[in-house]
C-alpha cells in the first residue's frame, strides 16, 4: 500500500521563533489587530510504502528522529495519513 | 625543514596584534621542536579541509592555513579518507544548500563518518560557520544553531572575547583577550536548553562570547542574537570547536584583521610547545 503522510515540523514553543514575530506585525499593519501569536514552521509531505497505517506512522516518526526535525529546538508531529493506493508494490 | 609562512606575494605574515610570548622568532624556535614524524615531512600540521557541495570557504581555509605554515588537504565529501589529517576543519559555506536545515544533510555525508569517529577518538575537529552547524546537527556538539533574530544575513566584523584556554584551538591566547574577526550567517543564534547552557558555563566550555570593540559585553544585543551570547564552543574533551565567525577571513592585516591567525598558530603552539601530539592522528 501507499500512503501520503503530512508533517509539520515547527519551533519548540519555548525558543523564540523571528519569522513568527515579523508576520504577527505584518498582519496588525493588514489590519488584523485580533492576531495575538503566528509561529511559523515547514510543512513535509511523504509518499511511503507500507503495510499498515501503523507501521507507516512508526517509521515517519522515527525519520522525525533522525533528520526532519532538529530534536533539540523543534518539535514535530503527524498531521495527516491517508492511503493513495491500495495495490501492494 | 620548515617553511617561513609567507603570503601570496612573498611578504611575510604580518605580526599577531595579540602577539603575546615572545617574538616570532621565538615562535620559529618553538616550532622547531615539533615531533619527528611532523617535521620529516617539513610541515607543522596536516590540516584536512572538507569539502561539500555547497561549500564556500574551503579555499580561504587551505590560505590561511598555508600562510600559518601548515599543510592543507582537501577531503571530498564522498570519500571516507581523512588522509591523515591532524586536524579536520569544516569550513563555511551551505553545504547540500541547507536543504532542511543547515548541517541537517551534510551530517549523513560519508565523510562525516570518519569525522564523527576520528572526534570521538580524539582527533582535533574544527567547525567554522556552516562547519559549527554541521557539529550541531551531528551531536558532536551541544546546542542549535537557528535564524538570527534580525533575520538578516549578517556579515560584519565582530568582537569576540576568549571565554576559555582550555582548548588546543584556545590555549594560546590569554582570557579575555579580544579578537576582531567577521561573522557571516543568517542562521547563526545558539540556542539550547538552560540545563545545557549552564552545563557549558559551569565546565568552562563557551570558547568565545561576542563582546563590544572595547571589550564590554554586548547582554543580549550580539549580530545573531545568540543564547548567552555565544560564538564558539567545545566538546566536552575539548578537541572539537565550532564557532560561527571565520577565523580564516581574519587572517592578513589586508582583510582589516589578521587576529584569526592565532586560532591557526594557537594549534601548532600545542603541538611543538610539549613536543607531543595532543592526540594521535587516528584516521
Amino acid at each position: 500500500m501507499t500512503f501520503a503522510v503530512e508533517v509539520i515540523v515547527a519551533l519548540k514553543p519555548v525558543v523564540n521563533d523571528p519569522q513568527g514575530l515579523v508576520v504577527r506585525d505584518s498582519l496588525h499593519r493588514l489590519g488584523f489587530a485580533g492576531v495575538r501569536a503566528v509561529r511559523v514552521g515547514k510543512h513535509i509531505e511523504l509518499e511511503i510504502e507500507g503495510d499498515d497505517e501503523a507501521s507507516v506512522r512508526a517509521q515517519v516518526e522515527d525519520m522525525c528522529e533522525q533528520l526532519l526535525r532538529n530534536t533539540v529546538i523543534e518539535d514535530s508531529r503527524i498531521s495527516a495519513v491517508r492511503v493513495l493506493s491500495d495495490a501492494a508494490s | 625543514m620548515l617553511r617561513r609562512a609567507r603570503g601570496r606575494n612573498g611578504f611575510a605574515v604580518p605580526p599577531l596584534t595579540l602577539a603575546r610570548g615572545g617574538s616570532p622568532g621565538c615562535e620559529m624556535a618553538r616550532l622547531r621542536t615539533c615531533p619527528p614524524h611532523l617535521s620529516t615531512l617539513g610541515v607543522l600540521m596536516r590540516f584536512g579541509i572538507a569539502v561539500f557541495p555547497g561549500t564556500w570557504s574551503d579555499r580561504d581555509c587551505k590560505h590561511a592555513v598555508e600562510l600559518a605554515g601548515h599543510e592543507a588537504v582537501m577531503l571530498w565529501h564522498k570519500d571516507r579518507d581523512l588522509r591523515g589529517s591532524d586536524c579536520v576543519i569544516l569550513p563555511g559555506g551551505f553545504a547540500y544548500g541547507d536543504y532542511l536545515r543547515a548541517g541537517a544533510v551534510a551530517r549523513f555525508a560519508p565523510l562525516m563518518e570518519s569525522v564523527a569517529a576520528f572526534a570521538n577518538a580524539g582527533g582535533l575537529v574544527w567547525g567554522i560557520c556552516n562547519g559549527f552547524q554541521i557539529l550541531c546537527e551531528a551531536h558532536l556538539l551541544p546546542g542549535a544553531l537557528t535564524r538570527n533574530t534580525s533575520l538578516e544575513f549578517r556579515c560584519v566584523p565582530t568582537w569576540l572575547r576568549v571565554e576559555s584556554v582550555d582548548s588546543v584551538f584556545t590555549a594560546g591566547c590569554a582570557r579575555g583577550d579580544v579578537l576582531q574577526i567577521p561573522i557571516s550567517h543568517g542562521e547563526g543564534r545558539f540556542v539550547a536548553d538552560e540545563e545545557t547552557l549552564a552545563m557549558l558555563e559551569r565546565e568552562e566550555r563557551v570558547a568565545f562570547r561576542y563582546v563590544r570593540q572595547d571589550g564590554s559585553p554586548v547582554d543580549g544585543e550580539s549580530p545573531n542574537g545568540s543564547m548567552h551570547d555565544i560564538a564558539g564552543i567545545v566538546n566536552e574533551r575539548r578537541n572539537v570547536l565550532g564557532m560561527m565567525p571565520h577565523p580564516e577571513r581574519a587572517c592578513e592585516l589586508l582583510l582589516g584583521s589578521s587576529d584569526g591567525m592565532a586560532l591557526f598558530n594557537n594549534v601548532a603552539k600545542l603541538v611543538s610547545g610539549n613536543g607531543v601530539m595532543p592526540v594521535a592522528a587516528v584516521s
